[in-house]
Formats: structure tokens, C-alpha cells, sequence
């Protein structure tokens, strides 16, 4: 058995009207990937946030040793110079800052306060070359993708002299490919000594690089399982973190897959909203009938989420053309207000950015989009909307002490379940989910899933598009490709397995 | 008690304004011998400050946007100016008078807010250069010269009393404390009718016993002030401006689908967008309204002076982003009410009055304020990050 290097022990934290952490117990191993793992509210991330000193000595309940040494962190900068180092699940590069200066910043390589950039970016580029990210240095954060933007985290965390990396949810936002990436990186710094912890809700990545594995389930730590000793499986975690057995990984379906098209769309193509000469979509056509769930598959910068948002009242694009056929009357939607009213919903897969007003409460949250239903003559009916948003509340699932809660407060899934909930508020014909699972727990992905199904059986149609090809196969009656804004395959469910979608996603219809 | 502890703590921010209020107003009436909360030293708050509480309505739904008006002492300035050029010299009748004013008012919103809501043009600049163009204008308009003085009825907007309809002609205007009692009863009337349909949606209440201390301390309240006015000469008119404009705008703050719309836009743009708001023409309105009140602002302001001035309106814009700022406005926009506002030009008033009123100079008037501004958003930061 290999030596410990953290020990937190009956850690207690509470916020007003929730007890987050109820006296947990957590012990890491040095130079072991611990997995952190439990439903969306679980408590997983206030621990960690325990540990890295964001909830400061004295606001929690109990011990932490790291080392053998007691800890009594006050900010993040005294975990940080003990080598503890958090990744958050938001996160928090400044996205008009180059990568080297991200790298840097609050510890610039300075001598008498005046910056030595050369060094900075000679040795940017030494830890870029860690991660094995291949960007130029003084590149803005905000020209990166998800994934890469992932690794400058990384890259930032080891020019801390990390000891310990916590990873919040990293592989939530990234493809497979990226993901694969990340994790292939842990284990190598596994095999120079670091220790990670790892949080996330894929449970099939957790088996593939974990050597122990913690469940915590409401604030409580249910057990911790050491692969080295035993034997583990996906569904015995499942059962641990849900507190029950879920069989199945999808809902059984009612189908009512009617023949009359609710929402075609024909050729359709846009052009990059700074950059006019560059066409981001080309000559689009999807259909999707009256209860039919389709599903949008595509690489990073495919363009699924352009499409989605070009479709949602022009909320994206230049030069948009093309044309809308909703229920047989071709409509244009100029405006966001305009589709909705046509029926259209659209969940934006970046909920803190475009779903949500964070410093608001749940309930303006879930009734924003559509007020016309909680109003008469632009009077808003209070009490009809605390009964409504409690109603949303409780069908979403959502967990939260009352729906007076600020959203920021909530877990990061139960945020994902309010944008959702304040979409199906509208109660749309046409849904176009984007990423709607992104940082769900499994046991609250399988309600999801619900929900969707019994949308589509209630005749709604949806539009699914989704980086997990499992979840396209799994929920969808059919399957478009998109491959560089260009539609390039319409596969029926029974002939879709990740390998074909794989296929026409990579393959360039245009020559 | 558990339950007095929970409805103190959600609302320290509220209350935490109105305690330091009359914490302050209780300070200075011990500092002032008793001068403070004469009914004369009353109404002469009351009058004195409610040009700045009218600005600060208007700034507090800007700075709920996310943006900032800078212009707003000029404007009052400009418009005080054009209001003593109609009615003065060119001897418009009141009425029309005012109606142009306050047109004007909107249309230089509208200019202003056209250059931030469509052309992306930060506030900030703007309104800057609001500042500058409207006191320019005013200049221009008034030809460096005082223009005085207005006609009885539009100094009336200011400076006159509501008489007493029942002739009371001893000491106590009967008219007044009639009127605190007709508003304690509707208060106590709209607070059962709340109450009973929370319990019938079985939403969270207080306790029924701190329902009725609630119920009778603001009624105390209504009373003893309008008690207090009664003894002076009664109800200025413009308290009954104040009070429809502070009704009015909490109404739609609060119970509009307008409202719900302006605390979105300065909340989330990105989101409010992508919900259908149309987070331009929002903007662009709120300044507009905003226009519109400084025009006001600026009329009461003349009235009360009896003169239109170069000078009028001279940092007025700092006043009445301080009052929404004590009133819990904040930068980054989404939150704030207009309630706050209120007592944060209210905070403002009463310290300018008492100091006035120890005969302490302009000079550490001006530090001390600038103090309690930096201590109400410091109380604020601090109260968050616990
Ligand atoms: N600052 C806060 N104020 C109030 N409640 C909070 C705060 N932070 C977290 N909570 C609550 O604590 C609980 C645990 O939240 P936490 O973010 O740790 O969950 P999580 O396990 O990370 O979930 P997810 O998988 O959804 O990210 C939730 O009920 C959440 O609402
Ligand atoms: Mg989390």
C-alpha cells in the first residue's frame, strides 16, 4: 500500500438551508488518479473547494491533512503553495489575455516588478509542450477551442508545482478525441509522481484511468472503492451514487412518430458574423415530423451549435439564407422573440454565458422566456408564478432549497435542469437541445431522457445535437452528420453505431 | 425569534439601509438639539432632496442595465433653462410648458440612448459627452444670464402645499392626517390581501405575531409622519409627485413584464437575448425614461430656485448615482430597486441637512459624504463575501 498524501476527515460544510458536506470522509494516495463521483449536487465540488481553501479555514467543519500536515488553508494562494491545485469547472482564463500571460498571471516572471516576457514565454512554451498543446504562446485564449483552453489550465496548474491537480468535470466540455487527450495526460503525470483527483460524470473515463474511486451521495461519502483490491464495475457505482439499481442507461420510448413534418429547413447557409467571406454553413436541409427525435452529430467547429443558433431567430450568422417551413407555412424568424413565438425553443449548450441570469433566482429563471404566460397586459401574476416555477421545479427535478435560490449557488447539473425547465416553460413544438446532458449525473441524464421521450410522445418534435454519439444512438429516431457546415449523412436509428456516424462526421462532401 | 433572525438575515441589505437611515437621522437630531425633526426641518428635506430622489429613480433602473448616466445634472440644467425661456420670456401658459420640458427630456434620451443601445457606444462616453454638449447648450440658451422669475403655478411644482380641503385652522392640518390614515388603511388592506393569497398558495410567511408588529410599525410610521407634516403647512405637492413616481416605478419594476425585462438585460445580456428580450430597445428606453425624469429633475429644480441658472444641476449626476449606489445598486448590473434608491438619496439628504444644519462648511460636507459612500458599498462587498 502506498503512502497517503491527503486526509480530509468529517468534513461538514453548510450554506443557509443546505447542508452540502455532512460529514465526509476522503483519503488519497500519493501518486494515484482518485476518482470523485455523485449525483449533480452531490457535494463534490464544495469539497473540493474545501480543500483548495475557496471556502476559507473556519467556514467548514473538520480536518484536512495534506502531507501529514494539518492544513488550515485561508485563500487559495496557501493551498496553491503547498501544491494543491484546482482546475475549476468553470473556467477562468481571461480570454482576452495571450496563453503565456493566462499562465502567468497573480505569479509573473518578474524581476523587480518589471515582467521578463522572454522567459515567460520560453518557458509558456516548455509547458505547453507538457501538455502538448501546439499553440503559439502569445495567442489570445479567446481564439482557443474548449479542449485547448482545457490543457492552458493545465499547463497553468503545473507551473505551480503541483503536487496535487483536482480536475472539476475538465472532459464535461470536450469530444472524445480531446477527452482521450486529457486523459492520457493524467497518466502520464501519474507516472512522474503527481496525484490527481478527478471529478466526473463519465463513468466509462473514470474506469479507464482511476485507481480509486469515492461516491459521495447527498453531502455523505458512501464508500471508497480501491481498484487495486477489487473489483468494480459501472453499474455498482451507479448504484451507489443513485442509491438504487438503473438498469437500463435509457428510458423505454412510446413512440408516436407521426408522418407530417413540423419544421424543414432548406437550404440554409450562413456566413461568420465578423468575417463575411467566410461560410460557416452551406446549403443546410434537415426535416424533423410531428414527435420524431433527430439528432445533429458533428466534430468540434462542425457548426451544429451555428446551425441551431442561425435557425433560433438569426441569433448568429451574416447573409443568412435559406428557408423555414414550420407545419407546411414557410415563416422567417427575425428576431429570438419572433421563433419563440412560432414555437421554437433552443437550449444554448453554455448555460453561464447564454442560458441563465446567474444572479437571479430559479424562478425568473424558469418563466424569462415566456412571461406572456404568467401575464395580463404585461402585468405579471406573481403567485401564478411561484406556483408554475415550483411546478417546473419539481418535474426538472431540480435540487434547491426553494426556488428563491440564487442560480449561481446551484451544482453545476442543476443550473443544466433549470436552463431546461425555463425552455420546456414555453412549451415549444420545436426543441433544439445543444448538449443538453453536458455535466449531468447519470441518474439525472436517465430523467432527462425521460422528459425528452415523453416530449416526443406528446407530439413535440426534437432536435438533439450532442458530442456523446452513445446518446445520438441511444435517443434518436434518426441522425444527421454535419461535417464543416455541410450535412453530410441521414442515418436511421437502426443503422446507426458510432463507428458509421464517426465516418460520414469525418467525410468532406464537398471537394 | 428563529423567525425574526431568518427575516433579518435575507434582508440585511434592505434593512441594513433603512436602520442606517434612521440611524443617522436619530444621530443628527442629537447633534441639532432636536432641529432635525421639526416639522419645518421635515418638510424642508422632504423638498429639498426630492429633485435627487427623482434622479436617482431614473439612474437606479440605468445602472440596473448595466449602464451609466453622466449627463443627467446637465440635462435638468438645459431643460430648467428652455422651461425659463417658454414660460419666462416667451410667456408659454404652464401647462404646455411643462409638456414640452419634458418632451425635450425624452427626446435627448433618445439621442443618448440611441448612440448607446444601437451603436454600441459605452455609456460611460456618452453620457460624458452628454455632459459637456447639454451644459454648453445651456449657456447658449440662457446667454450666460439668470432668467427669473416663473409664474405662481409652475413654482407651485415645488414650493406649494396642498390646502387643507376641510379648512382645519388651528395648529394641525387636518387634510394631512386624514391622508396618513386613509394610506395606513389601504397599506394594512394590500398587506392582508398578500398575505392571504401566500397562504393560500402556501408560499413562506413570517409568524402572524410579526405579521402585526410588521403591520403596526409601518403604520406608526405613515402616521407620525404625516402627523408631523400636518404641523407645518401640510403636504407639498411635490411629495405627491415623489409618491406616484416611486409606486409607479416599483409597480413596474417589480409586477411588469417591462421590469422583468430590464433587471434581464443588465443581469445577462447574452442570456436576456436568447430569450427573446429585445435587450437594445430595452436600453434604448430606459434612457429615454431616464431623459424624461431628468427634465423633471430639472424643472422642480427650477421652481424651487425660482430662476433658471448656468449653474443649476451642478453634480447632480454624482448625487444621484451615489443615492442608487447606497441603495444597492451594483456596476455590474441586475440588481438594485427603486425602494433603494430612495433611502440612498434619502442617506444623502439627511446628511447634507444635519450637517447644514451644525453649520459644518461645504468643504467637510463634501469629504464626509464621500466617506459614506465608500463605507455603504464597503458594508455591501464585505456583507457578500461571508
Ligand atoms: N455558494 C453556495 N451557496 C449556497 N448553496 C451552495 C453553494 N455552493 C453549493 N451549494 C449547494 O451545495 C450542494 C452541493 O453543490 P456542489 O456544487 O458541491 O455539487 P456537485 O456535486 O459538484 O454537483 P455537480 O455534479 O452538479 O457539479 C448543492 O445543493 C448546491 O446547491
Ligand atoms: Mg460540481
Amino acid at each position: 500500500m502506498s503512502e497517503r498524501i491527503l486526509e480530509m476527515n468529517s468534513i461538514t460544510k453548510t450554506f443557509p438551508g443546505v447542508k452540502a458536506l455532512d460529514d465526509v470522509n476522503l483519503d488519497v494516495r500519493k501518486g494515484e488518479i482518485h476518482a470523485l463521483i455523485g449525483e449533480n449536487g452531490a457535494g463534490k465540488s464544495t469539497l473540493m473547494k474545501v480543500l483548495s481553501g475557496v471556502h476559507p479555514y473556519g467556514t467548514y467543519e473538520g480536518d484536512i491533512l495534506f502531507q501529514d500536515n494539518r492544513c488550515e488553508f485561508k485563500n487559495i494562494n496557501q493551498s496553491e503553495e503547498l501544491g494543491i491545485v484546482i482546475i475549476h469547472q468553470e473556467l477562468a482564463l481571461i480570454p482576452e489575455l495571450s496563453i503565456a500571460e493566462n499562465i502567468f498571471l497573480g505569479n509573473e516572471q518578474a524581476t523587480k516588478g518589471v515582467i521578463n516576457w522572454n522567459k515567460t514565454i520560453i518557458e509558456t512554451r516548455a509547458l505547453l509542450k507538457k501538455v502538448r498543446l501546439n499553440v503559439d504562446p502569445e495567442e489570445k485564449i479567446k481564439n482557443l477551442g474548449v479542449g485547448q483552453q482545457q490543457l492552458v489550465e493545465i499547463a497553468k496548474a503545473l507551473s505551480k508545482k503541483v503536487k496535487l491537480l483536482i480536475l472539476d468535470e475538465p472532459t464535461a466540455a470536450l469530444n472524445e478525441e480531446d477527452s482521450e487527450n486529457l486523459l492520457q495526460l493524467l497518466k502520464e503525470f501519474r507516472e512522474q509522481g503527481m496525484t490527481s483527483i478527478l471529478i466526473s460524470h463519465k463513468l466509462k473515463e473514470l474506469l479507464k484511468v482511476s485507481d480509486s474511486i469515492t461516491v459521495l451521495r447527498d453531502g455523505q461519502t458512501i464508500r471508497t472503492y480501491r481498484r487495486t483490491e477489487e473489483e468494480v464495475t459501472e453499474s455498482m457505482i451507479i448504484k451507489e451514487m443513485v442509491g438504487r439499481d438503473l438498469t437500463e442507461l435509457f428510458p423505454d420510448r412510446v413512440y408516436n412518430v407521426k408522418d407530417k413534418v413540423v419544421f424543414e429547413v432548406k437550404d440554409w447557409s450562413a456566413y461568420h458574423p465578423l468575417d463575411v467571406e467566410r461560410q460557416i454553413l452551406h446549403n443546410v436541409n434537415l426535416h424533423v415530423k410531428e414527435g420524431e427525435i433527430i439528432g445533429i452529430a458533428g466534430l468540434m467547429g462542425a457548426g451544429r451549435t451555428e446551425l441551431a443558433m442561425s435557425l433560433f431567430g438569426k441569433s448568429y450568422g451574416k447573409k443568412i439564407t435559406g428557408t423555414i417551413i414550420k407545419n407546411g407555412k414557410e415563416v422567417s424568424f427575425k428576431t429570438v422573440d419572433q421563433a419563440i413565438k412560432n414555437g421554437v425553443a433552443y437550449v444554448s449548450e453554455n448555460r453561464k454565458e447564454f442560458g441563465l441570469i446567474l444572479i437571479d433566482d430559479v424562478k425568473n429563471n424558469l418563466t424569462l422566456a415566456n412571461l406572456d404566460r404568467i401575464s395580463k397586459h404585461n402585468v405579471l401574476n406573481t403567485s401564478k408564478e411561484v406556483v408554475e416555477a415550483e411546478n417546473m421545479k419539481q418535474r426538472m427535478n431540480v435540487k434547491t432549497p426553494s426556488i428563491q435560490q440564487k442560480v449561481v449557488n446551484l451544482s453545476g447539473g442543476n443550473q443544466q435542469k433549470v436552463v431546461l425547465g425555463k425552455w420546456i416553460f414555453t412549451d415549444p413544438d420545436v426543441l433544439i437541445l445543444d448538449e443538453p446532458t453536458r455535466g449531468i449525473d447519470v441518474g439525472a441524464k436517465f430523467e432527462i431522457y425521460k422528459i425528452i421521450n415523453d416530449l416526443a410522445e406528446k407530439g413535440k418534435s426534437i432536435i438533439m445535437i450532442s458530442s456523446e454519439l452513445p446518446e445520438l444512438v441511444g435517443m434518436c429516431d434518426r441522425i444527421y452528420t454535419l461535417c464543416e457546415g455541410e450535412i453530410t449523412g441521414d442515418i436511421a436509428a437502426k443503422d446507426a453505431t458510432q463507428e458509421t456516424l464517426m465516418t460520414y462526421m469525418t467525410q468532406k462532401g464537398r471537394s | 425569534m428563529e423567525g425574526l433572525k431568518q427575516l433579518l438575515s435575507n434582508n440585511v441589505r434592505k434593512f441594513g439601509m433603512i436602520i442606517a437611515l434612521i440611524g443617522i437621522a436619530l444621530l443628527f437630531q442629537i447633534l441639532t438639539d432636536g432641529i432635525l425633526l421639526t416639522p419645518l426641518n421635515v418638510t424642508n428635506i422632504i423638498m429639498q432632496n426630492s429633485y435627487i430622489i427623482v434622479l436617482a429613480i431614473g439612474m437606479m433602473l440605468i445602472i440596473i442595465t448595466g449602464e451609466i448616466d453622466l449627463s443627467v445634472g446637465s440635462v435638468a440644467a438645459f431643460v430648467g433653462a428652455v422651461a425659463g425661456v417658454l414660460m419666462v420670456t416667451m410667456d408659454f401658459p404652464v401647462f404646455a410648458g411643462i409638456l414640452i420640458c419634458l418632451a425635450i427630456g425624452a427626446i435627448i434620451g433618445a439621442w443618448q440612448g440611441f448612440w448607446v443601445a444601437y451603436v454600441n457606444i459605452p455609456s460611460f462616453i456618452v453620457t460624458l459627452a452628454g455632459m459637456l454638449i447639454f451644459r454648453g447648450l445651456t449657456l447658449v440658451v440662457l446667454q450666460g444670464q439668470t432668467i427669473a422669475p416663473f409664474p405662481d403655478g409652475f413654482r407651485g411644482l415645488s414650493s406649494a402645499f396642498v390646502p387643507d380641503v376641510f379648512g382645519g385652522e388651528g395648529e394641525i392640518q387636518l387634510f394631512t392626517v386624514v391622508v396618513g390614515i386613509v394610506l395606513s388603511v389601504v397599506y394594512i388592506l394590500s398587506e392582508l390581501k398578500i398575505r392571504r393569497t401566500d397562504l393560500k398558495y402556501d408560499f413562506k410567511t413570517i409568524s402572524f405575531p410579526l405579521f402585526i408588529v410588521k403591520l403596526v410599525l409601518f403604520t406608526i410610521v405613515i402616521n407620525l409622519f404625516t402627523y408631523v407634516l400636518a404641523q407645518y403647512e401640510g403636504i407639498p405637492y411635490v411629495l405627491i409627485v415623489l409618491f406616484v413616481l416611486i409606486i409607479g416605478y416599483t409597480f413596474v419594476m417589480n409586477k411588469t413584464v417591462i421590469g422583468r425585462h430590464i433587471y434581464a438585460v443588465g443581469g445577462n445580456a447574452n442570456a436576456a437575448q436568447l430569450s427573446g428580450i429585445k435587450t437594445k430597445k430595452m436600453k434604448f428606453w430606459v434612457f429615454v425614461n431616464m431623459g424624461v425624469l431628468a427634465a423633471l429633475c430639472g424643472m422642480i429644480f427650477a421652481g424651487r430656485l425660482n430662476a433658471a441658472t448656468p449653474q443649476a444641476g451642478n453634480l447632480f449626476e454624482l448625487d444621484a448615482i451615489a443615492a442608487a449606489v447606497i441603495g444597492g445598486a451594483s456596476f455590474t448590473g441586475g440588481v438594485g430597486t427603486v425602494f433603494g434608491a430612495v433611502i440612498g438619496a434619502l442617506v444623502m439628504g439627511v446628511l447634507n441637512n444635519g450637517m447644514s444644519l451644525m453649520g459644518i462648511g461645504i468643504d467637510w460636507q463634501q469629504a464626509i459624504k464621500g466617506l459614506v459612500l465608500l463605507a455603504a458599498v464597503a458594508f455591501d462587498v464585505l456583507n457578500k463575501n461571508k
